[in-house]
């Protein structure tokens, strides 16, 4: 009995184990790649050395699209976290009729490919004159990002809290004051989760920078751009480094969400 | 003064009412509890007492003014709500003072009366715990002192005792009396469990469908309930019914029974508690001879029931030295005026 016990399990794990492989190999061949100290980012290892690193913090190209890439994901995270977060007290707070189809609306850029919304924002944009630029990437994110900050938050904003919402106002606070001395302290956690998903979600999007980029670009495009040179491990570095700030900020969204949990 | 008035309240949810023409009149700083079966609309009651809900139909009126059509924050009340609703991102003394940062009491003065209703609710020392570093107890007193420093004319307390223990539900109700004669404040205390009804209110109200059965000091609510919903809600009871045979009188399977206003042609019901029955034939009125069905032994006395040949049923009590047994028969007997018409 336990032999067959640990016979299943050491399936299960080797199952397991070859699913993990098969994830992250590419990452870890990657970011072991970008500390290549030959001129090729493939097989053999020459020896391990930060040069690419440095090369990739003197590239102005990758340093701008760096800075590009901070500014639309917390531009268009603090846009999506708020509009979402207003949208799901009011639809979580107040009697409004259409309720279900006004949820359904907030919820349906998720269903839409990125590819549409580029494509659609492009359009519209050189439509209305204003051409490709930085803050048309800062819409399309938003349009792809507030419905996620709208789901979260809606999560948050259930009963309890608007007991608590109801006893701020028995002591006498108004609206304004609820929102914000009670609601949005209160599920912080949860709004400050929801921006960092945001964050990452547009630290990586490619397609609606790409469409409706053309100097000013993010780094996801100079990396493409890059790529279209050769193969070289500067680029590795540079996605090394993108996927370090990725899972940065993917472990303080676990660490808010399992705050707010507990609360 | 009266205090407290509430003219013909009815809440209608849809179809569903809520309230049905509630009317009731507090005078004074009693310590008033609602009671009922869940769906009673007690809570509901609280809730347009607090404005949290505006009544379909009716006024409410409060200290002699009226309310209906003000909110929540500016009427003369504050409420404890059944999950203590604090503020989980302030500290105790940020959730007891929030009431005055409001009124725009400046800080010193705030600090001072913070301290003081913390030291009231027996949390003195604290004012600086966060609100999950505290138990369950702890927290009712957290919202307790936070509605009470705004020194509402009304206390609203919705089921607040509902998520404690039993020792500890015994020690807060003991607590709560103290505060409400000490703050000389009316409080409005919605429970659905009789023995706290009993052991906090000068004045019980009991509720069903919407409505209000009866109102009125627990001691006469239990003795003289008003309706038979009230009868059988605050405890056990006999009930006989019968005919009308004449005016005041019914004919039950026991005989001929007094019920003051009874009118002919109708059926008719009196009611007597446990305690009143006399296993001997020593009470003014003879209720005949029954066999005891079943004796439960709780301590304090016997819980029996009994059945008549006529089919009958009592619900007596009788001291352990008695020694009920199954299968006994016994003479019973009652005064007139613990038959209580229903």
């Amino acid at each position: 009995m336990m032999a067959r016990l640990s016979a299943r399990t050491m399936t299960a794990a080797a199952y397991m184990a070859v699913c993990y492989a098969f994830i992250f190999i590419p990452v870890g061949v990657l970011v072991l790649f970008s500390f290549q100290s030959g001129d090729l980012p493939v097989p053999p290892l020459h020896g391990l050395s930060l040069r690419w690193y440095a090369s990739a913090f003197n590239d102005g190209r990758l340093v701008d699209a760096f800075t590009n890439s901070i500014v639309v994901g917390s531009v268009s995270s603090g846009l999506s976290v708020m509009i979402g977060f207003m949208a799901a007290f009011g639809l979580a707070r107040y009697d409004i009729p259409g309720k279900a189809v006004m949820r359904a609306v907030i919820m349906l850029p998720l269903a839409v490919s990125y590819l549409l919304v580029g494509m659609g924002l492009l359009v519209s944009s050189s439509a209305l004159g204003l051409g490709p630029s930085l803050v048309t990437v800062i819409i399309g994110h938003v349009v792809i990002n507030m419905p996620l900050a709208f789901a979260i938050c809606q999560a948050q904003l259930g009963e309890h809290q608007r007991r608590i919402e109801s006893a701020a106002r028995d002591l006498g606070a108004g609206t304004f004051r609820v929102v914000f001395e009670i609601t949005a302290p209160m599920i912080a956690p949860a709004l400050v989760a929801a921006f960092c998903l945001c964050f990452t979600l547009s630290w990586d999007e490619f397609l609606i920078a790409y469409l409706n980029t053309r100097f000013d670009v993010t780094l996801p495009v100079v990396i493409w751009d890059l790529l279209r040179g050769g193969l070289n491990p500067e680029t590795n570095a540079a996605g090394s480094f993108i996927f370090l700030v990725s899972i940065s900020v993917m472990a303080i969204v676990e660490l808010f969400l399992r705050r707010g949990r507990r609360s | 003064m009266t205090h407290l008035v509430a003219e013909h309240i009815t809440m209608l949810y849809g179809l569903t009412a809520a309230l049905q023409d509630v009317s009731l009149t507090i005078e004074g700083h009693e310590y008033v509890v609602l009671l009922g079966p869940s769906g009673s609309g007690k809570t509901t009651l609280l809730s347009v007492i607090g404005g949290f809900t505006a009544p379909t139909a009716g006024r409410i009126h409060i200290a002699g003014r009226d309310v209906t059509d003000i909110g929540p924050a500016r009427r003369p009340t504050a409420t404890v709500f059944q999950d203590y609703a604090l503020f989980p991102h302030m500290s105790v003394e940020q959730n007891v003072g929030y009431g005055l940062k409001l009124r725009r009491v400046p800080a010193p003065a705030r600090a001072a009366q913070v301290a003081r209703a913390l030291e009231m609710v027996g949390l003195a020392g604290f004012g600086r715990r966060g609100i999950h570093e505290l138990s369950g107890g702890q927290r009712q007193r957290v919202a307790l002192a936070r509605a009470l420093i705004v020194e509402p004319e009304i206390l609203l307390l919705d089921e607040p005792l509902g998520a404690l223990d039993l020792n500890l539900r015994r020690q807060m109700q003991d607590e709560l009396l103290a505060l409400q004669r000490r703050t000389g404040r009316c409080f409005v205390h919605v429970t659905h469990d009789q023995e706290e009804a009993m052991a906090l209110a000068s004045v019980i109200v009991v509720m069903n469908r919407g409505r209000i059965e009866d109102a009125g000091p627990p001691a006469r609510v239990y003795a003289r309930p008003a309706t038979r919903f009230t009868a059988n809600f605050m405890g056990e009871s006999t009930a006989f019914s019968g005919a009308v045979a004449a005016p005041g009188v019914i004919a039950t399977p026991v005989g001929r029974l007094p019920h003051t206003g009874a009118t002919r042609d109708a059926e008719a019901t009196v009611i007597i508690r446990p305690e009143n029955i006399r296993a001997d034939s020593g009470g003014g009125i003879p209720l005949g001879q029954a066999r005891i069905t079943e004796a439960v032994f709780q301590g304090a006395h016997y819980r029996v029931f009994a059945a008549a040949e006529s089919g009958q049923r009592f619900n007596l009590r009788l001291p352990p030295s008695a020694m009920p047994r199954t299968g006994d028969t016994l003479t019973l007997s009652c005064e007139a005026h613990d038959l209580v018409p229903v």
